[in-house]
């Protein structure tokens, strides 16, 4: 049957081609090239260096890694702390009402990110709503600086990320199993205890899970750090920028965004230890991400 | 979740309502300031169209907004072809590699979209590809299509099998299947994630900012470098009308996945 080969052969093979050589490759050649030397002329070179890695220890680069990362982390900590009692709210709705409330979380994340992020200037700016607010009841008299600050950032990269937390938390909160809440709430547990030792183990996947999808974009949105945090507040994803755009020092660059993999990798094996713990637990199906 | 209280209800219910409004105000500020006659926006002064007439007028962003459709167009038709093959192919077939190319398609999913996009713009220098039109549909093609297979598989995953089976054994081909049964059954996905593929080329920044070209300019990074620069009255207009196009793409794309449910 040379048809059947050859539909098999085209449904398999292109897609296959396609992300070996834009997705597999390019991944392995920002590893090699993180262990290149800078040339001037043909950008990168022999021979081959650690120094790259060394350099990101360099106290100047720490600082801003050490930035980038709080920053980063602090907003995956506001999308967790809001997030989270929202996916729990979702799960408390009616069905008919769930998907409509999960397609309006999920509907920003199909708009221009950049574009949100830019009108997040006209709430935080010294004339901006909110401002005009905080000084309009007098609980302040000058209007207090949140555009171009640590905060400004933090907030824009909370508000573009928040559906990605969501949508894990809520597959994993739908899927507990209410008679594990109902028996402790028999044998005496209090709700923070319940909270505590029920559902926050039981949900521990989607957590990770919503984590990875917040703290690791996050530290790659150089357009949020660019439009709110003006020249001060880096992120990662700026010094990668730099480094591939301005400076042309990509295998210093690529070593950059190889400890972002790396980090990747973590949170992944993270993921999958939660989700292995929970299924042995018998709660959840934690396989289906 | 358990039946709960009248009074924890509402709280839900408000709690519910306060994260979706403040998620839509920045949205609606803006989408009121581009009709709004102040240039600044700190006020209201009064309904105006000027800004979208200036934005029309504008010969540099027009063109920007056309070569950001070919190349949402473009990127978004490959993407579905290759992505609904991929995807029939993933569901239907078992073959050597197969954990491979779904760890693949799992892994450009989670890869942050900046190593995404160095990877790329190293893999084009390698190759010699020049940066322009062609380096920003490959990478456009490349991060669409995990959402294209993904949205497509999960439609097939719902079939009957046996119909295909039955085709089979009454001698139709595989390519045969494929086109009268496989896609009209799978046709809200592959025109959902179409869509979808659309809306993320068009609202594109971090991949594009890498692998563009001088020569051939984009609109997410034309407004980008517009608003590095500070407000203004025009990037609210075409911003707002990108926003309108994304959101009703994506609300027509929702529709079409809900219908058979």
């Amino acid at each position: 049957m040379p048809q059947l080969n050859q539909f098999r052969f085209w449904a398999i093979g292109l897609a296959s081609v396609w992300l070996t050589c834009f997705v597999f490759m390019p991944n392995l050649l920002v590893v090699f090239t993180s262990f290149l030397t800078r040339d001037p002329v043909a950008t990168v070179a022999l021979p081959a260096t650690a120094e790259n890695y060394v350099r990101t220890l360099d106290v100047l680069y720490l600082q801003v890694l050490w930035d980038s990362l709080r920053m980063s982390l602090q907003a995956m900590l506001v999308c967790l702390v809001i997030g989270y009692p929202f996916a729990m709210c979702i799960a408390k709705l009616p069905k008919k009402w769930q998907p409509i409330a999960l397609f309006l979380v999920i509907l920003p994340f199909w708009t221009n990110s950049l574009v949100r992020v830019y009108a997040l200037q006209f709430l935080l700016g010294n004339e901006g709503l909110f401002n005009n607010i905080l000084v309009g009841v007098g609980l302040v008299k000058e209007p207090v600086q949140m555009l171009y600050t640590e905060f400004a950032v933090i907030v824009g990269l909370s508000y573009i990320l928040l559906p990605f937390m969501v949508l894990p938390l809520f597959s994993a909160i739908e899927k507990l199993d209410l008679r594990l809440h109902q028996a402790a709430q028999d044998l005496g547990a209090g709700a923070w205890s319940r909270f505590w030792h029920i559902t926050v183990p039981l949900t521990s996947p989607g957590i990770i899970a919503g984590c990875l999808m917040v703290l690791l974009p996050a530290m790659g949105m150089f357009f949020v750090s660019d439009l709110l945090g003006g020249a001060k507040n880096l992120l990662l994803g700026n010094v990668i920028k730099t480094q591939f755009l301005v400076t042309r020092d990509w295998p210093f660059g690529s070593a950059l965004s190889v400890l972002l993999i790396v980090l990747l990798g973590f949170m992944l094996w993270l993921y999958y230890r939660a989700a292995s713990f929970v299924n042995k637990q018998g709660g959840i199906n934690g396989s289906d991400f | 979740m358990a039946p709960t209280s009248k009074s924890s209800r509402w709280l839900s219910w408000g709690y519910l309502l306060g994260v979706l409004v403040v998620l839509y105000l920045p949205i609606a500020v803006l989408v009121i300031n581009s009709f709004n006659a102040s240039k600044y926006g700190n006020h209201w002064a009064g309904f105006t169209w000027k800004w979208y007439e200036k934005l029309f007028a504008n010969e540099g962003l027009m063109q920007a907004a056309g070569h950001s459709v070919l190349i949402a167009v473009t990127s978004a038709t490959l993407a579905t072809i290759i992505g609904t093959l991929a995807a029939v192919a993933l569901h239907r077939y078992q073959f050597k590699g197969k954990a491979v190319l779904s760890s693949m398609v799992f892994v450009s999913m989670l890869t942050p979209e900046i190593v995404l996009a160095i990877a790329l713009l190293i893999v084009f220098i390698v190759l010699g590809v020049q940066l322009g039109f062609w380096s920003l549909l490959i990478a456009h093609v490349t991060f669409c299509l995990p959402f294209v297979i993904v949205a497509v598989y999960s439609r097939l995953k719902g079939f009957d099998m046996k119909m295909l089976e039955a085709a089979r054994d009454l001698g139709a081909t595989e390519g045969k299947i494929f086109l009268k049964i496989i896609l009209p059954l799978a046709l809200p996905a592959v025109a959902s994630g179409w869509l979808l593929s659309f809306t993320l080329s068009l609202d594109d920044v971090i991949v594009s900012a890498f692998v563009t070209g001088p020569s051939y300019e984009i609109l997410p990074l034309k407004i980008y470098s517009m608003v590095k620069v500070g407000v203004s009255p025009e990037v609210n207009a075409i911003s707002t009308t990108l926003l309108v196009v994304s959101l009703v793409l994506v609300i027509i794309s929702q529709l079409l996945l809900r219908e058979e449910k």
